[in-house]
């Protein structure tokens, strides 16, 4: 067991590892020269200049900047936004609060939303109505739910503030927004991992013991459904960062959307970089965390 | 106990409707041991799930009459079927591995029954279910209950799911397939097993697609096909003198008939295929120990073992689909092993396989055409070689997927023809058809070695089928040959240890006097 | 790491969607098209400003009302169709081109480039999309090239991950092995048998892809990382009409209603077309 959590543990590792150095060659590979793609549309001088290949040592060889890249990596050091004036461990960190809250929202009503769809739904209408809705809610623009939202609640009841971060209630629409499709695609796979188990022969056995439909959905059913479940909620948590960068633009927020939109925009590389390092880490944090959830709750997985 | 009449179940499937039973009746009185036989699809697991309410989704149960413990059960509520199952009636289904929920340990999966029946308090359950272990012999019952499906051997998770069913304290237990997923050693004891839980005056059903396995226990047999009862009666009575000619069908297959054999052709029995201390590691395990076979021209070998025991790690040797770690294997008297696949090549079309499951050795997208023209040297027709196979032309061009199991088996075997191979390699060739398919796919084989001189080498787990068909027999048994032999000097007087164990292990049909 | 199967959400829908519902789809899909090749079809003048008559609510002669300018946003979404289905289809096109290539060359190779390969795939899908076209525009900028590619490129990892997959599948089924057993060299077995089992699902993810594909584009250009205005291109348009959402909400909801409807359409058709698919391989 301890061996198999070391091995996925390094697994991360090496992730971050391939993460950081894509990142460091997408910076290489970015048209014309180093520097210039490092300042981006930031103030240029030859001071800039000369700061920039001190910075990232543009004048020693490739596998001593490289190196230096990754170890300063190590330390937290992404680097200076020289649009910005500002190191980028500073640019992100400050917006980093308002995502994570938003993030972690979200993603709580996701799941507590497909748990009521999935398990509870069961009845034949429900189920097609569920269905649909979850079809409905999968396929349509992120944004657009949130703009749908915006215009109703905010704009024509007046609900909810239009923009900004203040308060519980400016959270409210965001994370319906962002949680909706996360559980749209949680109760399609949960469903569907529940009537898969509720079929197989252990099913049978446990409803012939006398239990009713409800323990065996309760009892056995749901942990064998949780399986895939807790896969697509991993993924899930991408889909999370990847939609703060739009749903945070729709509801006006702060936070590291915003920040990487304005990065993007004004080819500011060296925050852009850090986003994608970071997004990595979030994977890796994520996927480790969803295969030790594997190991407790199948017991065949744990020998190896 | 259990009084049906005219008992019918259909399913209303989105598209079709099946009709599973077709108007059976039947009675099980206390204390007695009643078998219902039948091959897949005839109905019988259908039917026995049927009185504990658990027929299927989707299914519709209909009867004249169907008393269970003394009630109408036509119109239970879904309560009273709860109140039933597992006080009244234990279920045991085929294969423990999936049939007890494999996230759950042994202990709580025995000691749900017990907590749903408001049995005992938690302590007391704990009690109880280490006294069911031991009850169907499990060993060291305090940490088994601990353990998971999966970390017992196959015969102690049966016993497991036996007990399981068991804790209510029912009146009635039924078995469906309950031996069917074991090796015969494994079988052997599960049915010792059920023959002592009888004997204690428990009330079987036993649902069986070997009337061998039920022969030995069953006081009452009742006989299913396509949804109906087509004979039953008293054990002794159908399998002594059987009306129905299905049924004697079934009880010839149980009881194995011996093919008259052709005299060994020539003086001079050439050697086609040789292997020679073979041998085959995996990371730390030995699969294959010093195994040495050779196969004459026109010779049917027997390779028989219990599963994991080796056999088909040494058809895939042989075949030259793996490498042996050491040892050699000899073709038409070239090497065919521990050569670059160019080498094999030019003999590759004289070596055929034919497989377990045919589906999966058939590209999804061609016909049947298409299957057997490619391997007829071209410009040859396929009819003639589907007739040889007994199949007409309307199969030409339907998909595999179309075929019921026995036809595409004789495609697989038309293909393995068309080449005129001097070796056909069988793996397990015949385990997954019925009883009566197999009877016919077993006399195909037997007719080709006949008129083409065409040598196999069958592989089995079931000793009846072997018997029936080989020459020779080699027993395996964890990696080595054991014994090797005549066939009839073999099944006569076995010589190893192992070899009298399966030989006592198969199901012998057994009329009770 | 344990990352199982992760497609596109779309096609993990598990639910058979009736007849009528897949009709509906289909022709929805063929207008949509028919909007891309002949716009003047159905609409007008997509720039058309018209003073008189800006920001006028839907009705019979503007059904989808008017914005700003006054221009019908029903003939803006139509002749958006172009834009937008271009994108699309463009991005799936690399992305299932490199998809196969990347995903093959895994599969049939030795255990340890198949393993690099395979584990790469594997972090990159599970990577958020829109996050990975991002980066490439950060480096490339913006505009609708640089926005096609880096829609194709984000979606390569999932196409070669189920190529691979199915490839890794077909060279160990029983029919390969059997046709090792006539005799057949690597280049048969690979021409004759791999590739045709590999590639027979493609189109019907691609389908599928399609709406994955169409959804990110819209997210895309929303963010103004696409066609510039006035190019009546649905993401941004969404995008413009947002400014104006207090006083008129069809300018952003009806256009949005229309991406929603092509990528279910997308979604319900490729379903329909993988249970074909899938029932006559199993049936």
């Amino acid at each position: 067991m301890t061996r198999a959590i070391l091995r996925r543990v390094g697994a991360g590792v090496l992730v971050l590892w391939a993460a950081a150095t894509a990142a460091y060659l997408a910076l290489l590979a970015a048209p014309g020269d180093t520097v210039d793609a490092i300042i981006g549309d930031g103030a240029d001088s030859p001071l800039i200049r000369s700061q920039i290949i001190q910075e990232w040592h543009l004048d020693r060889p490739a596998v001593v900047q490289y190196v230096d890249f990754l170890a300063r990596a190590v330390q937290g050091d992404l680097g200076r936004s020289y649009l910005l004036q500002r190191p980028v461990a500073e640019v992100i960190g400050g917006q980093l609060g308002p995502t994570l809250q938003l993030a972690a929202t979200a993603a709580g009503f996701g799941i507590v939303l497909a748990l009521v769809l999935a398990v509870v739904a069961r009845r034949p209408w429900v189920r097609r109505l569920s269905s649909t809705t979850e079809l409905v809610l999968v396929s349509t623009p992120p944004f657009l739910i949130g703009i749908v939202l915006l215009s109703l609640f905010s704009f024509r009841l007046g609900w909810f503030p239009v923009s900004g971060a203040q308060g519980a209630a400016a959270l409210v629409l965001p994370a319906i927004t962002m949680g909706l499709p996360i559980a749209g695609t949680l109760a399609q796979v949960l469903r569907d991992g529940l009537d898969r188990a509720l079929d197989e022969p252990f099913a049978v056995t446990a409803r012939a013991r006398g239990l009713r439909e409800s323990a065996v959905l309760v009892r056995h059913a749901l942990k064998h459904a949780l399986l895939p479940t807790v896969t697509m909620l991993g993924w899930s948590f991408g889909v999370l960062i990847g939609g703060t960068v739009i749903i945070e633009q729709v509801f006006g927020r702060p936070g590291l959307g915003q920040v990487t939109v304005q990065a993007v925009n004004a080819s500011d590389l060296p925050v852009v970089l850090a986003v994608v390092i970071l997004a990595a880490a979030v994977f890796v944090v994520v996927n480790t965390l969803t295969d030790l959830a594997y190991l407790v709750i199948d017991p065949r997985l744990r020998r190896s | 106990m259990i009084n049906v009449e005219d008992l019918r179940v259909t399913f209303h499937l989105p598209r079709r409707t099946v009709e599973a039973v077709r108007g059976v009746s039947f009675t099980v009185e206390p204390g007695e041991c009643v078998a219902i036989v039948g091959e897949s699809g005839s109905g019988k697991s259908v039917t026995a799930r049927s009185l504990v309410g658990l027929a299927g989704p989707g299914a519709r149960v209909d009867a004249t009459r169907l008393e269970v413990d003394g009630q109408d059960a036509r119109r239970f509520a879904p309560r009273d079927w709860r109140r039933l199952r597992g006080g009244f009636a234990g279920l045991v289904l085929q294969d423990a591995l999936v049939s007890l929920d494999p996230l759950r340990t042994v202990g709580a999966e025995i000691g749900e029954v017990l907590r749903v029946h408001g049995q005992g308090s938690r302590l007391s359950r704990t009690k109880q279910v280490h006294r069911l272990l031991t009850e169907v012999h499990v060993p060291e019952p305090e940490r088994r209950a601990k353990q998971y499906p999966h970390q017992l051997s196959g015969g102690l998770r049966q016993r497991a799911l036996i007990a399981s069913a068991l804790a209510g304290g029912p009146k009635l237990l039924i078995a469906d397939e309950p031996t069917t997923a074991l090796d015969a050693t494994v079988q052997a004891q599960i049915l010792t097993l059920l023959a002592e839980r009888r004997a204690a005056g428990e009330t079987l059903l036993l649902i069986s697609h070997d009337l061998a396995v039920v022969s030995r226990l069953a006081d009452r047999i009742l006989v299913m096909k396509d949804g109906r009862l087509v004979e039953s009666g008293p054990s002794r009575v159908l399998l002594t003198g059987a009306d129905h000619p299905y049924t004697r069908e079934l009880i010839a297959a149980a009881t194995g008939r011996r093919r008259a054999r052709t005299a060994q052709p020539g003086p001079e029995p050439v050697v086609i295929a040789e292997a020679a201390a073979l041998r085959k590691v995996y990371g730390d395990r030995t699969v294959v120990r010093d195994v040495g076979l050779s196969i004459r021209h026109g010779e049917i070998v027997g390779l028989v073992g219990e599963s994991g025991s080796g056999k088909t790690t040494v058809a895939q040797l042989l075949f030259g689909l793996v490498e042996p770690t050491s040892g050699s294997v000899t073709f038409e008297g070239a090497r065919f092993s521990g050569v670059p696949e160019r080498a094999r090549r030019p003999l590759r079309r004289k070596l055929q396989f034919i497989a377990q499951d045919p589906l999966s050795a058939f590209d999804p997208r061609w016909t049947v055409r298409r299957i057997v023209a490619e391997a007829l040297p071209r410009g040859a027709t396929v009819t003639p070689l589907l007739e040889r196979v007994g199949l007409g032309e309307d199969v030409l061009d339907r998909y595999p997927r179309q075929l019921s199991g026995g036809q595409r088996q004789r495609v697989a075997i038309a293909r393995a023809l068309a080449p005129r191979p001097s070796l056909i390699i069988c793996d397990e060739p015949v385990s997954a058809l019925d009883v009566s398919v197999q009877a016919q796919v077993l006399d195909l084989l037997a007719e080709i070695r006949e008129r083409d001189g065409t040598a196999l080498l069958f592989i089995s787990h079931d000793l009846g089928v072997i018997r029936d068909l080989a020459d020779r027999v080699l027993v395996m048994h964890d990696g080595r040959v054991v014994e090797e032999g005549d066939v009839a000097a073999v099944f006569d007087r076995p010589g190893h240890e192992y070899t009298r164990k399966l030989l006592d292990a198969v199901p012998k049909l057994e009329v009770p006097a | 790491m344990t990352i199982a199967l992760i497609r596109p959400v779309a096609a993990r829908l598990t639910w058979r969607v009736p007849r009528p519902g897949v009709t509906a789809a289909a022709l929805f899909l063929l207008v949509a098209l028919t909007s891309a090749v002949w716009p003047s079809l159905f609409a007008g003048d997509p720039l058309a400003a018209d003073p008189l008559h800006v920001l006028e609510g839907p009705s019979g002669q503007h059904w989808f009302g008017t914005d700003q300018l006054g221009r019908d946003v029903f003939g803006r979404v139509v002749h958006g169709a172009r834009h937008s289905l271009t994108i699309g289809v463009s991005a799936i096109v690399i992305a299932v081109g490199a998809g196969i290539l990347l995903g093959l060359i895994a599969g049939l190779s030795h255990r340890i480039a198949d393993e690099a390969l395979s584990r790469s795939f594997d972090a990159l899908s599970a990577f958020p999309l829109v996050l990975l076209a991002l980066l490439f525009i950060a480096i490339a900028g913006t505009g609708t090239t640089s926005l096609i590619v880096a829609i194709g490129v984000a979606l390569v990892p999932h196409f070669a991950r189920v190529v691979r997959a199915q490839t890794f599948v077909v060279r160990r089924a029983a029919y390969v092995t059997h046709a090792v057993a006539f005799g057949a060299g690597r280049a048969r077995l690979v021409v004759r048998h791999v590739l045709p089992n590999v590639l027979g699902p493609i189109p019907v993810l691609a389908v599928i892809g399609l709406g994955e594909a169409i959804l990110l584009a819209a997210g895309l250009s929303f963010l103004g990382m696409g066609p510039q205005p006035p190019s009546p291109e649905w993401g941004a348009m969404i995008s413009e009409g947002r400014g104006y959402l207090h006083i008129a909400w069809w300018t952003s909801i009806l256009p949005g209603a229309v991406v929603t409807a092509t990528i279910i359409s997308l979604t319900v058709a490729g379903r329909f077309l993988q249970r074909r698919f899938e029932g006559r391989d199993l049936a």
